[in-house]
């Protein structure tokens, strides 16, 4: 086997660049004779705009451009699946931080003056802030002429007045989480020379990043190229536009290279977060604890604009029951425009604020069913052969049990209190309790609904000083779960070739879809192995000889450099119906089961999770370590969720736009974290892989708050747990 | 404004500074050391971690101006010997994702084998604890100092 190829765990390509500080992050570029940009933001959450009046920017010496939406050449608006977001507000603004102007200036000091200097006089008009009217279709319509109800996703499925014996409600609540991704929002664009624009930005999806540039600057999308610049972090949160229009625009009206970076607080402002949600739940099942019916209603809160929220809807929908069958369902979503900030794609996309609903309904049915939460979702745990609440038949392993047995089997977490092991506590423990919570969750991998998606890629073969060398070149977004280090390993392995070069990713290549929904080792895998499968076709057409890495010298000397692109689709879904919500939507399901122990201090509210046990099937680990790190990362973001993390709105406005207000957990609040892995081999995906990277970020949260309630009796229905929850639930 | 300041060892001056600007950056904007990170500006994060005079700072919370005559070293500069070793432990424990962080907490590291040769888990909590990663859940990091401590790398 060629060293470093697939099921072993080579180093990252860019590693060394990461750690001696010379990878060159999208905010880390520089360029002769560059302006740095700065944007204009609302600080209204909802206003009427009476006038802009950019004089005073450019009144100041150094200041190069200043533009308004007049300055828009081309659609005025964008968006991911519907273009209603404005490249700068005209007449009204629908959250707080919605930019209306941008400026361009010598430095980024006198770049942020000017933006000051804009003067823009509102009209405030009151906030629309309650997504549960938004969803009974009650208010002022956020956008005019548009319903506030952007989707309402049922799912019905078998006999709708199907009793049970044993019955459990609860309601729930999610906050807003964020991405809080280190690497700030920024790139460089530059004007090119046929009056198209150059830019290196750090995003998820290029493609669709260029698409939606060219057609508001009014340029055919082959005048618009994008180059992947060092990406710090994405987790969904790069995925809508933030500065890349911006900064094109100034870059063409200036004719100067034109740098934006935002600032933390910017950052907050201006990417979209994780929905927050209100979730009904009613769940009825045998004295036995089988499960008879689930009835369910989730408002998702989707803000100014409508991002991927649609998508998001579904899926809460389609995996909102969780891993279980369940013969009937009763389920309806639904996701709303407000005036709150924008809501999008993050790590789990509306699978997680379901899996906090279902999950606690699991472990109020187990103890209304006297049953043990690990047997209660045992007897029914979904297997292959199963089918989803859509009707969709699960077709590959679906090994739930097996998971939940793996975590439950696991030792004990050892003894050793947590809170006297750190020291600095005010207690010495007195009012300490441990619980154990589970979790577990589904995720569907790609993107679904009959979305056309696919990933190109272009493999090149050819001697270099005598020795074969492959180029693999793919639009494909590093975003730091190790893609790079992936594509590689299928060409070494594919092709028997040690030396493999990955091209940086730009648009000169076709589209290679989202970094997102799990699917990049899936889809632009799948590619690379298609296109690396046709070179070798190629090779032995031309030779007439099979295929042999080790006579390559011989045989590329025959054939010269051997180049095939390919674009590659993973079998195709269907869309939901719209009065059913049944259909083959998905192309892969992923599962993840937790166990987390945490201890808690009752009267100080405080948790500290001791350890957290994660076992998840990955199809076939492509890199054990990097899928490590994805579990072990996605653990964490659960943790937070479930504990610290929530981005604090009132009346539309952001009160916690920063690292010292928004909490995100530290190295001292991560407990020992044990992982367990299956890999079991979807018979449709590429080498049988699973899609491994939102799965562990779906489920810890639902067990870190089941262990939570199991150490105090706390009915906790919110995340984050807040400290007051637990003092003034264990008070009662 | 003019700052002069010893960096990774070198000598190094910097004309038309401004008064608003930190020690970040200079180090960033002036010198073109774009290894110190810029996540939040506001030394909650510990990215542009950097040496100043042998003491471990957040160089967004240092003006420039305080540079003037001290000796800085940054994520560039800690290369060699141990911290290689570092560097190469980073790698292969897998402690590396989308690398944001990874400058700050290096030198973080650094700082602490240098003090403290063969810290236990605590020890190594501790010491990056003002060190934020979003990526890897911290896991690897800590497999990666510990891997150092204990000599088990190059």
């Amino acid at each position: 086997m060629t060293s470093g190829s697939m099921g072993s765990s080579p180093r990252r390509p860019d590693g060394w660049a990461k750690v001696t500080g010379t990878f060159a992050f999208s905010s880390d570029l520089s360029m002769p004779g560059m302006l740095w940009g700065a944007t204009v933001r609302s600080p209204h959450p909802r206003a009427r705009i009476v006038g802009i009046d950019v004089s005073g920017a450019l009144a100041l010496e150094g200041v190069r451009a200043a533009l308004t939406h007049l300055d828009v050449p081309g659609a005025p608006c964008y968006g991911l699946e519907l273009r209603d977001q404005p490249v700068l507000a005209a007449t009204e603004v629908r959250y707080e931080g919605e930019p209306v102007a941008v400026v361009a200036a010598d430095d980024p000091d006198l770049a942020r003056r000017a933006a000051e200097a804009v003067l823009v006089t509102y009209a405030p008009l009151t906030p629309i802030v309650d997504a549960e009217a938004a969803a009974r279709g009650e208010g002022e319509a956020v956008h005019a002429g548009r319903p506030n109800l952007l989707r309402h996703v049922p799912v019905r499925r078998g006999d709708p007045n199907v009793e049970a014996p044993v019955v459990v409600t609860g309601e729930y609540e999610v906050g807003m989480q964020d991405q809080a991704f280190l690497g700030p929002e920024s790139g460089v664009a530059y004007p090119a020379d046929d009056g198209g624009v150059d830019l290196h930005v750090a995003t998820q999806w290029l493609h669709v990043d260029r698409d939606q540039i060219a057609s508001c600057l009014g340029l055919e999308p082959e005048r618009v190229r994008l180059t992947l610049a060092g990406v710090g972090g994405a987790f969904g949160g790069r995925e809508d536009i933030s500065m890349q229009i911006h900064a094109c625009l100034l870059a063409l009206r200036t004719g100067r290279p034109v740098k934006m970076v935002y600032r933390r607080e910017e950052s907050f402002r201006g990417h979209v977060h994780r929905h927050p949600a209100r979730l009904w739940y009613e769940h009825g099942a045998t004295r036995d604890g089988r499960l008879v019916y689930v009835r369910a209603r989730i408002v998702l809160d989707g803000g100014a604009y409508a991002s991927s929220s649609m998508a998001v809807a579904a899926n809460a929908a389609t995996l909102g029951v969780g891993p279980y069958r369940v013969p009937n369902v009763r389920m309806d979503s639904y996701v709303v425009y407000t005036n709150n900030p924008p809501c999008g794609a993050m790590r789990g996309f509306g699978a997680v604020q379901a899996c906090f609903g279902y999950e606690s309904q699991m472990d109020r049915l187990a103890h209304a069913c006297g049953l043990d939460p690990v047997e209660l979702r045992r007897r029914n745990a979904m297997t292959t052969g199963d089918l989803m609440p859509t009707g969709q038949v699960v077709e590959g392993p679906a090994p739930v049990a097996e998971l939940l047995r793996m975590v439950a089997e696991r030792p004990a977490a050892p003894r050793t209190t947590a809170f006297g092991a750190s020291g600095g506590h005010t207690t010495r423990g007195e009012g300490v309790v441990r619980g154990v919570g589970y979790g577990v969750g589904i995720k569907n991998v790609c993107f679904s609904e009959g979305f056309d998606d696919f990933s190109t890629a272009r493999v090149r073969l050819e001697l270099r000083d005598g020795r074969p060398v492959v180029t693999v070149h793919t639009a494909a977004a590093e975003v730091g779960q190790g893609l790079v280090t992936v594509q590689g390993q299928i060409a070494r392995s594919e092709l028997g070739v040690p030396d493999v070069v990955v091209a940086p990713a730009d648009t000169a290549v076709g589209s290679a879809g989202s970094s997102s929904a799990s699917r990049q080792t899936y889809v632009t895998g799948g590619a690379v192995q298609a296109a690396c499968q046709a070179v070798r076709r190629q090779v032995e057409a031309t030779t007439g000889e099979p295929y042999d890495p080790t006579a390559l010298p011989r045989l590329l000397a025959r054939t010269g450099a051997v180049e095939e692109t390919v674009r590659w689709h993973h079998r195709p879904t269907k869309g939901l119906d719209p009065q059913t919500g049944q259909g083959d939507a998905h192309v892969q399901f992923a599962f993840a089961a937790h166990r987390a122990t945490v201890e808690v201090d009752v009267e100080l509210g405080t948790v500290r999770v001791v350890e957290i046990v994660t076992a998840q099937d990955v199809g076939r680990a492509v890199h054990p370590q990097a899928i490590l790190g994805q579990i072990h990362g996605g653990t964490v973001q659960g943790l937070g969720l479930a504990l610290m993390e929530e981005i604090q709105v009132t009346d539309g406005g952001i009160r916690n736009p920063s690292f010292t207000d928004y909490l995100i957990p530290t190295i001292m609040d991560v407990p020992q974290m044990r992982v367990e892995l299956l890999e079991l081999a979807d018979p449709h995906s590429p080498y049988g892989l699973r899609g491994v990277g939102e799965p562990p970020a779906i489920s810890s949260a639902p067990a870190v708050v089941a262990a939570v309630r199991a150490a105090t009796g706390v009915e906790l229905s919110r995340v984050p747990i807040r400290p007051h929850d637990v003092v003034w639930g264990a008070g009662r | 404004m003019r700052v002069t300041a010893t960096v990774n060892g070198r000598v190094h001056s910097a004309e038309g500074v401004r008064p608003t600007e930190s020690l970040l950056d200079l180090l960033r904007e002036h010198l073109h050391l774009p290894g110190a990170k810029n996540a939040c500006e506001q030394g909650e994060c510990g990215s542009c971690t950097v040496y100043l005079d042998g003491e471990t700072v957040c160089a967004c919370l240092v003006a420039a101006g305080q540079a003037e005559g001290r000796e800085v070293v940054t994520v560039e500069g800690i290369g060699g010997g141990r911290s290689s070793s570092l560097q190469e432990a980073f790698l292969t424990c897998g402690a590396v994702q989308c690398g944001f962080c990874t400058p700050g907490l290096l030198v973080s590291a650094h700082a602490l084998l240098a003090r403290c040769p063969q810290p236990d888990d605590r020890q190594i909590r501790e010491a990056l604890s003002g060190n934020l990663c979003r990526c890897t859940g911290y896991e690897k990091i800590i497999e990666a100092v510990r891997m150092v401590a204990e000599g088990g790398s190059r």
